[in-house]
């Protein structure tokens, strides 16, 4: 048997290696053949998805909505102390010194994570903007996000908080703030298809003991991560129906 | 408190669609929304809170034990008119999603404007309870509803 697993393309670029790194111990691990996928894209990796195509997913929380509800999924571990955070930037220059201060018209630049860009639209909702009264630059990365605010492409950009934590000093330096999520609650997780779910223990076991020997450390090292937490099928049901209030339809 | 507020204390008593009702005071004060903040509750089916998170904490002036176990009518402003809520009830019910503008009342006697949503809880094809999650709202939405709600109350 070979495990299909595939990861939300919102990490940073840097830790590409790491999920390969921990493709191997997941092999290990299980003693079974684990296939890594990677993707650019959130559509095309959703299409994928949809078809059938993965058993296990680190998926970002608007996706577990879908694995969960649709595709019968379960949630088995949660990084530990990452929530999904947003921030709305712009250039340090910028007359905007609030998000009240943004007007209809206003130009942002985002990738295409869809919680980020949703927990965005919401933060703009007190300066009454929206999908028809903004222009949206969509670009690949935040690090092309950030470029454009630098260059005043547009008066905001959308930011996943690791990743513009992890922006270059020199970079942070040319922006400012303007708001920034504490929600707390909403995550990634990693969810194994319904098909599996006989291996769902032993999976979840290994993760959460991946801290306590030195090999899993530095594989959750390469990987950003501080470790794994169980996640109980409540939990995930509660972070969905949060997921769902955020959703405008 | 402060001293231009206390003049515009009033005392009051709230009266609520299940035939109880408490003494609360009122105040001219409203206390801005926190930013990048949501808040967060969950009920039974009958509107007592089971869960409040942090930020609720805060922005309503009750500890987290006062919170729990309590209805979350306990949160309504007199200036909310109760068909406001009679629609929220009415939709939740059905089983479907309510979004509104709402005038939160503290335990301090000051207020708080907040967009509402709330979602049943549907487990097994039930509704076990109701998720609400509170966002910022604009000052325009506020102003619409304001005076909406003075015409309905």
């Amino acid at each position: 048997m070979t495990l299909n697993l595939t990861v939300s393309p919102d990490f940073a670029p840097d830790h590409i290696s790491g999920w390969f790194i921990f493709n191997t111990w997941l092999q290990r691990q299980l003693g079974t053949g684990v296939h890594l996928e990677l993707y650019d894209c959130f559509d095309a990796q959703r299409k994928d998805i949809k078809a059938g195509k993965f058993d296990l997913v680190y998926a970002n929380p608007f996706d577990a909505s879908m694995l969960v509800r649709e595709l019968g999924f379960k949630a088995l571990v949660r990084p530990i102390s990452k929530p999904d955070e947003t921030i709305i930037a712009t250039h340090k220059d910028a007359a905007i010194q609030s998000v009240e201060d943004l007007k209809p018209g206003a130009t942002l630049v985002t990738t295409d994570d869809p919680d980020v860009n949703r927990i965005g639209m919401i933060m703009l909702e007190p300066a009454d903007l929206d999908a028809s009264n903004t222009e949206t630059l969509a670009v690949d990365s935040y690090v092309i996000v950030a470029k454009n605010v630098l260059n005043q492409n547009a008066d905001v950009g959308f930011f996943l908080k690791d990743a513009y934590d992890e922006l270059s000093d020199l970079i942070k330096n040319q922006m400012k703030i303007l708001v920034s999520s504490e929600i707390s609650v909403v995550h990634h997780t990693l969810l194994l298809s319904p098909k599996l779910q006989k291996y769902a223990s032993t999976i979840q076991q290994r993760l959460i003991k991946m801290i306590d020997d030195e090999k899993g450390r530095s594989v959750l090292e390469s990987m950003n991560l501080l470790g794994w937490e169980a996640m109980t099928e409540e939990e995930t049901e509660f972070m969905i129906d949060l997921i769902d209030t955020l959703i405008d339809e | 408190m402060p001293e231009h507020d206390v003049k515009d204390v009033r005392d009051i008593v709230i009266n609520y669609h299940d035939g109880t009702s408490r003494k609360a005071i009122v105040l001219d004060r409203e206390v801005p929304y926190p930013e990048g903040k949501l808040i967060v509750s969950r009920t039974d089916t009958q509107g007592v809170i089971t869960h409040a998170n942090q930020a609720f904490v805060e922005m309503s002036g009750y500890t987290e034990d006062e919170l729990i176990g309590t209805n979350h009518y306990i949160l309504r402003h007199p200036d909310m008119p109760s068909v406001a809520f009679a629609g929220l009830w009415e939709t939740i019910e059905a089983g479907n999603k309510w979004h509104g503008y709402v005038k939160n009342l503290r335990k301090d006697g000051a207020y708080y404007w907040v967009k509402a949503t709330v979602i049943p809880n549907i487990r097994n094809g039930v509704v076990v309870g109701y998720t609400s999650v509170r966002r910022k709202p604009s000052r325009s939405k506020i102003s619409e509803s304001e005076a909406l709600y003075k015409t309905l109350s």
